[in-house]
């Protein structure tokens, strides 16, 4: 007999006691709990909740778009970035920036050395303060994201969830998804909290509100 | 410090047993401080994220639902699991033991030709000692969480769940990076601190060189949806990304209680599991990942579904729910016991009152037979579970049967089957518990010399005359408990 028969032939005859009549995905599992949590605006409360993690988030209305990236990016001495393809042309600043793209695939390498990365995202989530990842249009593969010590993640107000399920609802679990929520962390040395271990150190967002709402 | 491999293939320290492992760790006094800080700062917090949703208690119900469901259909849900991922581009193994699991992970490794490969924290690999296996096979397991890497360096074992290296304090940290960081790979850099900043970038420095060329990864999984295939791992470092994303290869050890029906039950669990784990709203990173995706990540993705135990688990009606444990701590850190003697105590790679119900269920009751005793029945354990585990109830359930193993097997001298016989019948009534220890703490502090007591007054004494006892401490874990639960508890 095979491992696999044999710990599902160890499971089933552990669940002796479970009634036959009960079946497998028509539980009534009780979901009373709220599919949302958020009670002010989405934007102001996703930009309050991603300030909490030391993340900085800046409001700005579309038509800015450029110009903020451009000035965040002066702001921190950055005159290049890694662009991923479907990053929207008319969001890039124009001057001495030079977009550096991914065709043929760069290194990690590669990659760690260019030190910034732009990118858009699938959704945002405003409670948890979260912008979540789908390796889409201006996302780019995960690395792209991951391995630059600076991530500028341009988020369309529209994007913003207001809580975790309304944001699962939302994603293709056939995509690799990744979960941001501030830059990474650690508590281990005495619990004391030191932003940025190994995954981008520095991380601003941008929330485009369109024009009309600004 | 190497571990022995319990009857069924669990790493378990069977020796010295819970009352003497804790007596050594109360004597720690750095330990216990340590300790203190971390289980008040993380509950706080706890707390705080908690009480923020209104509907915690609607979410705690949803999420004991779900896992008690999927644990009632489990070899449904795993055969779903095991289509899902295999149609989406992955590979599904079965591992009935630690050893097998192993052998999986070791072959699979050898294949690539890798010598070095890197790890995530993974409670499931340390359950069955893989890297003692791998270095047995020539391969070095290289930890890439921080608090891993720190006990990895220093030869030592986790303490916590969450933060697996809290019995260490800065200064020995940047002795331990100073020292040992050269000899797996980029040394610490000169004139290192002991600033927490200056010893994660030593970290940063010494494992991105690693991740750059990093061929072949293992990891654990948080959860793992049947319906879509979906495994995701929930983490703070972006060590963990790295690891998913960087390498060729990418292999997952996963006990089988892990599995979720739907993609969709994350919306319950992704709530829960941060915000009684860390207390944050949300853990900065969560990765999910469903199979292969060609130009994105590994090109090899294997799944090994473990047992080891938990079939057995599944068996017992009563014990079953401690299969729920998401594995947020959240328990360890209310836990009166747990933060006067640490988790080493526990001998286990799961401490505090999970690690109470479920290393005995793993390994067998037989062999971990103190532990359902590692206990003062208070049930704030059970308050905080973010999937309503009531260790409580199961904690005394393994008491009588650890009673019973013993007497029937006679394994050890009647003596100790008849102390906890005693302890169990003062134990399980909470109001008895509080009147046998203002006893005990009045009188034991009498009697202690040293801080060592030879002989408990009262019901204790039968426990005392076959282990010698801590002192109680001044106050009692329960008069502790009320004083500290009035401050900060709902
Ligand atoms: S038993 Fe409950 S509280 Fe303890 S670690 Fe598991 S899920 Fe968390």
């Amino acid at each position: 007999m095979s491992t696999r028969d044999t710990i599902l032939g160890r499971a089933r005859a552990a669940l002796g006691d479970v009634p036959p009549a009960e079946r497998p995905e028509e539980a009534p599992i009780p979901r009373g709990y709220r599919r949302s949590h958020a009670d002010v605006p989405l934007v102001e409360l996703f930009a309050e909740r991603v300030a909490d993690y030391r993340a900085t988030v800046t409001v700005a209305p579309e038509h800015q778009a450029a110009r903020t990236v451009g000035r965040l990016l002066a702001d921190r001495g950055l005159t290049r970035a890694v662009v991923p393809d479907g990053f929207p042309d008319a969001w890039l600043p124009g001057g001495t920036f030079t977009r550096l793209g991914d065709a043929p695939p760069r290194t990690p390498a590669e990659l760690d050395g260019i030190g910034a990365v732009l990118s858009t995202c699938a959704v945002a989530i405003a409670v948890t303060g979260t912008i979540v990842l789908d390796a889409g249009p201006g996302q780019g593969r995960r690395a792209l994201t991951l391995l630059p010590d600076y991530h500028l993640c341009v988020v369309r107000a529209e994007q913003i969830a207001g809580d975790v399920p309304e944001a699962i609802a939302l994603l293709d679990p056939t995509r690799p998804l990744t979960f941001v929520s501030g830059p990474s962390a650690t508590s281990d040395i005495e619990l004391d909290r030191v932003e940025g271990v190994h995954g981008p150190r520095t991380l601003d967002v941008i929330i485009l509100t369109s024009t009309e709402e600004a | 410090m190497t571990g022995a491999m319990g009857a069924r293939g669990v790493v378990f320290l069977g020796s010295p047993a819970f009352p003497d492992a804790a007596r050594t760790a109360l004597a720690d006094d750095r330990l216990r401080a340590n300790l203190r800080r971390a289980t008040t700062t993380i509950r706080d917090k706890r707390l705080a994220a908690t009480g923020e949703l209104d509907d915690w208690e609607e979410l705690r119900a949803a999420g004991e639902a779900i896992k008690r469901h999927t644990l009632r259909h489990l070899p449904y849900y795993l055969e779903r699991l095991e289509e899902s991922v295999t149609a989406a581009g992955g590979t599904v193994h079965w591992a009935a033991d630690a050893a097998e699991a192993n052998r999986i992970v070791t072959e699979l490794i050898r294949a690539t030709g890798a010598t070095e490969i890197l790890k995530i924290k993974s409670m499931a690999t340390q359950e069955i000692g893989l890297n003692e296996a791998l270095a047995d096979a020539g391969v070095t397991a290289c930890e890439t969480d921080l608090a891993e890497l720190i006990v990895q360096l220093g030869e030592d074992r986790p303490s916590h769940i969450l933060v697996p290296a809290i019995h260490r304090n800065r200064g020995e940290i940047r002795d331990l990076f100073a020292a040992e960081m050269g000899h797996w790979g980029r040394p610490a850099p000169e004139g290192l601190t002991d600033e927490p900043a200056a010893l994660a970038e030593a970290a940063r420095l010494h494992l991105r060189e690693k991740f750059l060329r990093a061929e072949v990864a293992v990891s654990g999984a948080n959860f793992a949806c049947a319906d879509t295939g979906t495994v995701a791992v929930v983490e703070s470092e972006g060590n963990g990304r790295m690891c998913l994303t960087l390498p060729e290869t990418l292999i997952t050890v996963m006990g089988i209680e892990k599995v979720l029906p739907a993609f969709t039950d994350l919306e319950v669990f992704l709530q829960l599991l941060p915000r009684s784990s860390t207390g944050e709203r949300m853990n900065p990173y969560t990765s999910l990942w469903t199979g292969t995706t060609p130009g994105d990540g590994p090109s090899a993705f294997h799944l090994v579904l473990l047992d080891n135990g938990r079939t057995d688990t599944l068996a017992d009606e009563v014990g079953r729910q401690a299969l729920h444990c998401i594995r947020c701590s959240a328990c360890l850190n209310v836990c009166p016991v747990y933060e006067r003697t640490g988790g080493h105590a526990y001998g286990s790679v799961y401490p505090g009152p999970i690690g109470a119900v479920l290393t005995p269920q793993l390994v067998g009751v037989e062999h971990a037979s103190s532990l359902p005793f590692a206990s003062t029945l208070c049930g704030a354990c059970y308050d905080a579970c973010p999937v309503r585990i009531n260790i409580p109830e199961v904690l005394t359930h393994l008491r009588a049967k650890a009673v019973e193993a013993k007497a029937g097997h006679r394994r050890l001298p009647t003596l100790e089957a008849l102390a906890m016989k005693g302890a169990t019948a003062v134990l399980v009534s909470p109001a008895r518990l509080g009147l046998a220890q203002r006893a005990a703490s009045l009188g034991g502090r009498l009697l202690s010399r040293r801080g060592r007591i030879g002989r408990l007054p009262g019901p204790f004494r039968g426990w005392s005359d076959t282990r010698d006892t801590p002192a109680p401490p001044a106050e009692s874990f329960r008069a502790w408990w009320r004083a500290n639960r009035a401050g900060g508890q709902r």
